[in-house]
């Protein structure tokens, strides 16, 4: 089993999550969350008075799913938030131990 | 300079010269010189009392909850309340000593042309069957109302000074503060500029003017009184009380420029009360203070969302809104002397003004005006007030003055160049006799009491320290 955690664009959340839906994958974890990476910060400026802020909103995607479609999770999410520009955000892979479905006790594959 | 007292056109000055065209007429009905009490009981005006009451209520509410707000939403969540408060506590404290004695010592005649008296402490001799003047002969309004549209500018205008150290004050040292404040200053200020005896009065009084009203400035809704002193008041207590800690090196957002919008929009709405209100009658002339607040405002939103597109590339809410503000702030003293039209120009140039105030010299010589009184009321006040010397010119379509040393008053005959100098004189004793008084009230109070509070408490902000209580609890 594989977490993919994917750090996107938050307006490309929904795009993300359709490309997923036609993939077969049930069940997703959303975060939102704040970081720096190559895309410079925003600047705030009050009747003058400039805050730049280094942190950008991202989301966060967390999809746990089988081995065999890691892959095509990876690749579906990498096209769906692809802007094309500096920003669009990072996948990562992670192995995964175990799972657990908590109603009934299933684990692994089945209780993906 | 000759003794000539100037004030906006009233319709019935207006009126009165027209009935003055036709002699037969005016010897029939002219109007009554130095009408005693009960013949004024018989020249008021429903309409002017409706008027004047809808106006005092809603220049309250410029205060609170409109300042509050405008105000509130610039300064960090944790100094929320604080901000409230010192505008909440000011207008109800401010209230209480106007009828106590600041009315009297605003409007009643004193011994010098710099300050009235006391005989009206405590409203002696005030009731529903004594009455004020108005701009017009014979039209007067009853005492009490007088006394109430003119409370409330009395507690708006401390109230404004709080903005420019907003963040790092003691309560109980400011709300001292603002009552020496008022008495010292407000009261005074208010009675040089607006005091005289009334239109059916002044042939035979003019020595009883205050004593800028006296040199004739043109100040129709407090563009002096009100900004001017409120604004080099607010400098001096930032310079005093110094900068907030971090100021520059860590950021200060506004916490809610939703509410700053909400307060800047109801300060709009309000100033219709300030500034048409300020006409004291509800005649045909209310029309020109209404209508000139109205474009002026518009013009200076626009203009200041114009620069911020310039300079930094996007129109921001904050600026539109302090655009305004600038906008009514420059209005003020001319609204009820100019023409639409140059109420327009005046609102398009006082947002640049401000704009370069609010950001290139507060930075540059940095010092810290949390809310920017100085930059923006006492800049746009300054420009507001020596602008209604130019604008008001019946050349450029203002409206001139009247003479009131004649019975019935006249139109008096236009000097633009004397009226520049005398709104720069008017402006001038406000900006030294304020800005003075406050650096040493400021100043006493400082090594005496403290007006500062300790680096932890502003750390943790004045809501928790100074009231126990948070503005949002999640």
């Amino acid at each position: 089993m594989k977490l993919v955690v994917a750090i996107i664009k938050p307006f490309k959340l929904d795009e993300v999550r359709e490309a997923l839906a036609t993939l077969g994958v049930q069940g997703m974890t959303v975060t939102e969350v704040k970081g720096f990476g190559r895309q410079k910060g925003q600047t705030e400026i009050y009747r003058g008075a400039e805050y730049s802020t280094n942190m950008v909103p991202k989301i966060k995607v967390e999809v746990a799913t089988t081995d065999a479609l890691a892959g095509r999770v990876v690749e579906a999410i990498q096209q769906a938030a692809n802007t094309g520009a500096i920003g669009d955000g990072k996948i990562f892979v992670l192995e995964v131990a175990q799972a657990v479905r908590i109603r009934t006790g299933e684990t692994d594959d089945v209780a993906l | 300079m000759k003794l000539s007292t100037k004030i906006g056109l009233g319709l019935g000055a207006l009126g009165v010269s027209a009935l003055l065209a036709s002699p037969s007429f005016a010897q029939a009905a002219g109007p009554i010189f130095n009408p005693t009490p009960e013949q004024q009981a018989t020249m008021v005006n429903k309409g002017d009392v409706a008027w004047m009451s809808i106006s005092a209520a809603i220049v309250l509410m410029m205060s609170v909850p409109a300042l509050g707000l405008f105000y509130g939403g610039l300064v960090r969540t944790k100094n929320m309340l604080s901000v409230l408060m010192q505008v909440f506590m000011c207008v109800s404290i401010i209230a209480l000593i106007w009828v106590c004695y600041g009315y009297s010592m605003a409007f009643s005649q004193g011994d010098t042309p710099y300050v009235g008296g006391l005989s009206k402490a405590f409203l002696a001799g005030v009731s529903p069957t004594t009455f004020a003047a108005t701009f017009s002969n014979n039209v007067y309004l009853p005492e009490y109302v007088y006394i109430f549209f003119q409370m409330t500018f009395a507690c708006i205008t401390p109230a404004l000074i709080v903005g420019a150290f907003a963040e790092r004050v003691k309560f109980t040292p400011l709300m001292i503060f603002l009552v020496l404040w008022a008495t010292i200053v407000y009261f005074p200020i208010a009675h040089m500029v607006w005091f005289w005896q009334g239109p059916d009065f002044l042939k035979d009084s003019t020595a009883a003017n205050g004593l800028i009203w006296g040199w004739g400035a043109l100040d129709f809704a407090g563009g002096t009184v009100v900004h001017i002193n409120a604004g080099i008041a607010g400098l001096m207590g930032c310079l005093v009380i110094g900068k907030r800690t971090g100021y520059g090196k860590e950021p200060m957002p506004p916490h809610s420029l939703t509410m700053t919008m909400i307060g800047a929009s109801l300060l709009w709405v309000g100033w219709f009360g300030f500034n048409a209100g300020s006409n004291l009658e509800a005649n045909a002339f209310m029309g020109v203070p209404f209508i000139n607040t109205f474009v002026a405002t518009a013009a200076a939103a626009v203009s200041w969302a114009l620069v911020d597109q310039i300079v930094h590339g996007k129109p921001s809410m904050l600026g539109a809104a302090s655009g305004a503000v600038a906008g009514l702030v420059a209005i003020t003293p001319a609204c009820g002397f100019i023409s639409p039209m140059t109420s327009i120009i005046l609102g398009l140039l006082v947002s640049p003004l401000c704009f370069f105030f609010v950001s290139t010299v507060k930075n540059k010589l940095g010092y810290d005006d949390s809310l920017d009184v100085f930059g923006v009321h006492c800049i746009g006040g300054i420009f507001g007030a020596i602008m209604t010397g130019v604008f008001a010119d019946p050349a450029l379509g203002g409206q001139g003055w009247v003479d009131y040393t004649v019975f019935p008053a006249g139109v008096g005959a236009y000097d633009m160049g004397a009226q520049v100098i005398t709104q720069i004189k008017a402006v001038a004793v406000t900006l030294v006799w304020s800005g003075g008084v406050s650096f040493v009230l400021f100043f006493l109070l400082d090594k005496t009491i403290g007006l500062r509070p300790s680096v932890e408490v502003e750390h943790d902000g004045l809501d928790i320290a100074e009231h126990g209580e948070r503005a949002y609890n999640y």
